[in-house]
């Protein structure tokens, strides 16, 4: 009975995993087959490249993944300076109203930045950043869950390793830099994942903001180049779907195992 | 030095306080100020309109619509998406044959940006040519018309909202599972506690933390996440997958009124904002068992 | 007496004027911006490439930068986005329904203002009237016919053959559409439908579909002023009901919603034997299928009728003169017949211009392929695509009366009804 069960569970996880990567294996099987057997499975259907060459040509995919690479690296970037530094002084630093800063830097975290697109594409033009690399980023540079993974990581540093450095005259930054930041590896690590798997595919918002090919990102040309109204060419969309998420893919293979322990390192249970 | 500590404390928090101000705050203020406006005509200055744009809402079949499709999404996704996260932490944290090729499967849907990926689910989905249509055909079942019937289009959405959520959530999950501490389980199989016992009496009391976390992050998700909309069904037919944020985007994008987007907006917000109270309740109790 | 000092000093100065004369010609270089949309197959995104390319090279004193913003509805609000933050952007291509909208907003100029020529005026009336009429608002022209289609109806001729049809003879009127397409559907084994006898798309642009409806049924769904809608005369009730009768009454066409964008897809797949599409995909079915296919006006019932369709160009009213004439230059240009041939012989849009169907390279394409005529022969029985005030929110109430009724959620009447009351609302202030 137990080795059925267990028999039982193994193949639904099986099927479910099938299932789960049943849109990537798709995409593996539109856009290396003629089109004609887009919609036709057939064993000996013969191989091709030119879907690749055709997604190639049809976008400008170097110029996308470029700005999807400074949007991602630039949120990043000020994501890792802003949440450090808040982080820490919600963490270490008494003050007065740390309470009132700390719920009003949580309320973005039920309030995101996708809600208010109306009235932050209004702040932007006001500030002539539309159409801008920054503009893209601007609105997610300040991440209440990055601070309050940092504030929780930098609460489980014991306090004597701080006293002990300051005694040896390193300043708070340089106690921050030197004790904190290198203790919360792990922290830093899946939040930096979690964030450029975020930004690497997000959409509204910088479909929204870009008008030009010199900022938008690739989700936002794979949705032009993509959209249905102008009649779905699966085998080319395929292609360059896998075109566009290459890089991430890959850096999730490479990482996959870190990943995961950093995930538990994190705190984030 | 200890008088300027304050001071240190307020610098440090400056530029993230700034930017949250410039870009969650201050604009869900002036988001209830614009909706309080009728749409600029060409060059000319917005004209107050008192609650009017209210009143239009109140009237709008579109938003409840979109309102009580936005419900049911939230309702339907976010349990399902967690249970099946549950479920795959446990596969994949227990000793399952090919272990880490079921992880990287489970997880794929993360790294697919939705925009994309939609496309394909378009071909899933299609009625006449497409796959899921056609395993249907092997068994004899006639086709469905997934994303053309009104009644189910949204289930079609959630069906891909979940697929896309829930091996994100597994993570999470996953990292909970391996962080507990073994000692408890051997005692309690030393006892010779059920396996389900255990997991109900152990597991899910321990990754409640968790649960928690991944449950704020379902509700808020099942809010914001209307990327696929945008290629799959556009909110139809008849606004029958409409959800609130599309709607928001329309109003804005494709009607030019921002002052109607604002007025749904402010809907949004305080429900989120309701949802966030709520947490804080919870969550605090979290923070001080710390 | 000139002294070689002093000539040598006027050579340099000389050389100096010629050498900044070229700095400046090279500043008087006009640069113009313009967003296009794409709502067809096929990579057109390369054909307007390769035409503003020539453009360039004509007129070196002019650089274009050609910026593909996606569906006509990402086009508009991204040209519009632009002007309104600031950023250069003289002229666009955008939904030819969008006009009473855009001169609500105050962004564009009309071309009678801009020409000045009496052969520039005199070009404004070459095109095809049917295509100038959402182009025009009370006698003035605002938009110029570029990506411009009708409704056509494709049809594959093997098909008919199969079920005894005459392939040279697609319907002609509603009954025959009914008829005939009862006879070309085919099911399976277990009564399941394998082949449909025809496809009329309603997801995406329903009320382009409609609008054909309602006009082979005699009636029009606005005025030119685009400040009344007539959504519930009884013409345009009896022509829901047909359209919805296709599917739940003579069972030729799936009920429910049908895609759009994957229609292409089902007819070139062989799962259904007519389809009522633009004509602007026409290339794109020619080149990928793989049967005999022929392409029909779309059938009568009091008369032919299609609304047009697509893009015209749109000149906004922020920039300087030099722009403006740089601006209409390239508007000529790429609506002269040379390039409108080119451009329809490589879409399948129309060539605008009465002049463009006489070029050689068309009329050796007609020759060869004449479906390339049908739409423009069809533009005689042609109407003016629905176009309002505050056109989104208007075009979205119809769409979700017709969507209603396909799904069997109300009934033509009472749909058309309330879309018919609300657009009234809407309309009232105009």
């Amino acid at each position: 009975m137990a080795r059925f069960t267990h028999a039982l569970s193994t193949s639904a996880a099986w099927l479910l995993g099938l299932l789960w990567i049943l849109p990537l294996l798709y995409a593996f099987w539109a856009s290396t087959h003629p089109a004609e057997y887009a919609t036709r499975f057939d064993l000996f259907a013969p191989l091709t490249g030119e879907h690749f060459v055709t997604a190639w040509n049809q976008a400008p995919f170097m110029r996308y993944m470029l700005n999807t690479v400074i949007i991602t690296g630039l949120i990043l970037t000020f994501q890792l300076i802003l949440c450090t530094l808040a982080g820490y002084a919600l963490a270490r630093m008494p003050f007065r109203g740390r309470g009132l800063v700390f719920a009003l830097v949580l309320l973005q975290l039920m309030v995101m930045p996708e809600i208010l697109i109306v009235e932050n594409y209004r702040t932007l033009s006001m500030i002539d950043l539309i159409d801008t690399h920054i503009g893209v980023g601007l609105p997610y540079m300040a991440s209440a869950f990055g601070i309050f993974l940092l504030r929780q990581t930098f609460k489980t540093v014991p306090q004597e390793l701080e006293d002990v450095a300051r005694l040896e005259g390193c300043s708070r930054l340089g106690v921050l830099w030197k004790v904190y930041v290198p203790l919360a590896k792990p922290t830093y690590l899946a939040y930096g994942l979690v964030s450029i798997s975020h930004h690497w595919n997000n959409f509204l918002w910088p479909l929204v903001v870009t008008n030009t090919e010199s900022s938008r990102p690739l989700t936002v040309g794979m949705a032009i180049f993509g959209a249905p109204e102008s009649g779905v060419d699966w085998p080319v969309i395929c292609a360059g779907t896998l075109i566009a998420i290459g890089p991430l893919l890959a850096i999730f293979l490479l990482f996959q195992r870190r990943f995961v322990q950093s995930f538990m390192y994190a705190g984030l249970k | 030095m200890k008088r300027l500590s304050w001071l240190h404390a307020w610098l440090m928090l400056l530029p993230a306080l700034a930017m949250l101000m410039a870009f969650t705050h201050i604009p869900a203020l002036t988001t209830i100020w614009h909706s309080l406006f009728y749409p600029a005509r060409g060059s000319e200055p917005e004209e107050f309109a008192g609650l009017d744009n209210y009143r239009m809402m109140l009237d709008d079949d579109v938003f409840w619509q979109a309102l009580n499709n936005n419900l049911w999404y939230a309702l339907v996704t976010v349990p399902a998406s967690m249970v099946l996260a549950l479920a795959m932490a446990l596969w994949v944290n227990g000793k399952i044959r090919g272990r880490s090729a079921l992880r990287l499967a489970y997880f794929t849907p993360t790294m697919l940006p939705m925009i994309a990926v939609a496309n394909i689910w378009l071909f899933f989905y299609s009625p006449e040519i497409g796959l899921f249509n056609k395993v249907l055909g092997w068994f004899g079942v006639a086709g469905i018309n997934w994303l053309g019937d009104t009644d189910w289009a949204l289930p079609s959405l959630m069906l891909m909202t979940i697929w896309k959520e829930a091996g994100f959530f597994m993570i999470f999950y996953l990292a909970a599972l391996q962080a507990l501490d073994r000692d408890i389980y051997d005692a309690a199989a030393l006892e010779g506690a059920s396996r389900w016992y255990r997991f109900r009496r152990l597991t899910l009391p321990l990754l409640m933390p968790t649960t928690l976390f991944v449950l704020v992050n379902a509700v808020l998700n099942a809010f914001k996440l209307v990327d696929h909309l945008f290629i799959l069904t556009k909110g139809g037919p008849n606004n029958a997958s409409n959800l609130l944020l599309y709607y928001i985007y329309e109003n804005a994008f494709s009607f030019f009124d921002a002052n109607y987007a604002a007025t749904l907006t402010v809907v949004l917000l305080a429900m989120l904002i309701l949802l966030a109270l709520l947490q804080f309740g919870v969550l605090e109790r979290r923070i001080h068992y710390r | 007496m000139l002294d070689k000092g002093k000539l040598h000093k006027g050579k340099r100065l000389l050389a100096i004027a010629v050498t900044s004369l070229a700095a400046t010609a090279a500043q008087a270089q006009t640069e113009l911006t313009m967003y296009y949309p794409v709502s067809v197959g096929g990579p057109l995104t390369q054909v307007v490439d390769g035409m503003i390319e020539q453009f360039e090279q004509q007129n070196p004193d002019i650089d274009v930068n050609a910026i593909y913003a996606g569906n006509y509805n990402d086009a508009r609000m991204k040209a519009l986005a632009a002007l309104k933050s600031g950023e250069p952007a003289q002229l666009s291509v955008m939904f030819s329904i969008d006009v009473h909208e855009l001169k609500d907003l105050d962004a564009i100029v009309s071309f009678d203002d801009v020409v000045e020529t009496d052969e520039e005026r005199q070009w404004l009336d070459s095109f095809y009237p049917a295509l100038m009429e959402n182009g025009k608002v009370d006698g003035t022209t605002w938009g110029i016919p570029f990506q411009r289609s009708t409704i056509v109806m494709y049809y594959n001729k093997d098909m008919f053959r199969e079920a005894g049809l005459d392939p040279e003879h697609p319907p002609q009127n509603w009954d025959e559409l009914a008829e005939m397409g009862q006879k070309l559907v085919k099911k399976d084994a277990d009564g399941n439908v394998e082949r449909w006898g025809a496809m009329i798309p309603s997801t995406g642009y329903p009320y382009w579909m409609f609008g054909a409806l309602a006009k082979q049924n005699g009636a029009d769904l606005m005025n030119s002023a685009g400040n009344e809608t007539y959504f519930n005369k009884p013409e345009m009730v009896e022509a829901l009901q047909y359209w919805k009768d296709l599917g739940s009454k003579y069972n030729v066409m799936p009920e429910g919603t049908i895609e759009w964008g994957t229609l292409r897809q089902n007819f070139l797949e062989g799962k259904t034997a007519m389809m009522w599409h633009s004509t602007g995909n026409l290339t794109a079915v020619k080149n990928a299928a793989d049967f005999d296919f022929g392409v029909a006006f779309l059938p009568a019932h009091k008369n032919f009728g299609s609304p047009t369709g697509g893009g015209n160009f749109y000149l906004f009213k922020d920039a300087t003169p030099d722009e403006r004439r740089a601006a209409l230059k390239l508007v000529r240009f790429m609506t002269s017949p040379e390039q409108a041939a080119l451009w329809s012989k490589d879409t399948g849009y129309m060539g605008v211009s009465p002049a463009a169907y006489e070029t050689d390279i068309l009329k050796q394409y007609v020759a060869e392929f004449p479906p390339a005529a049908v739409a423009r022969d069809q533009l005689e029985y042609a109407t003016a695509e629905l176009s309002t005030h505050q056109s989104g929110r208007v075009r979205k109430l119809l769409d979700d009366a017709i969507q209603s009724v396909l799904n069997g959620q109300a009934e033509p009447q009472e749909a058309l009804d309330s879309a018919q009351n609300q657009a009234k609302r809407i309309l009232s202030r105009y």
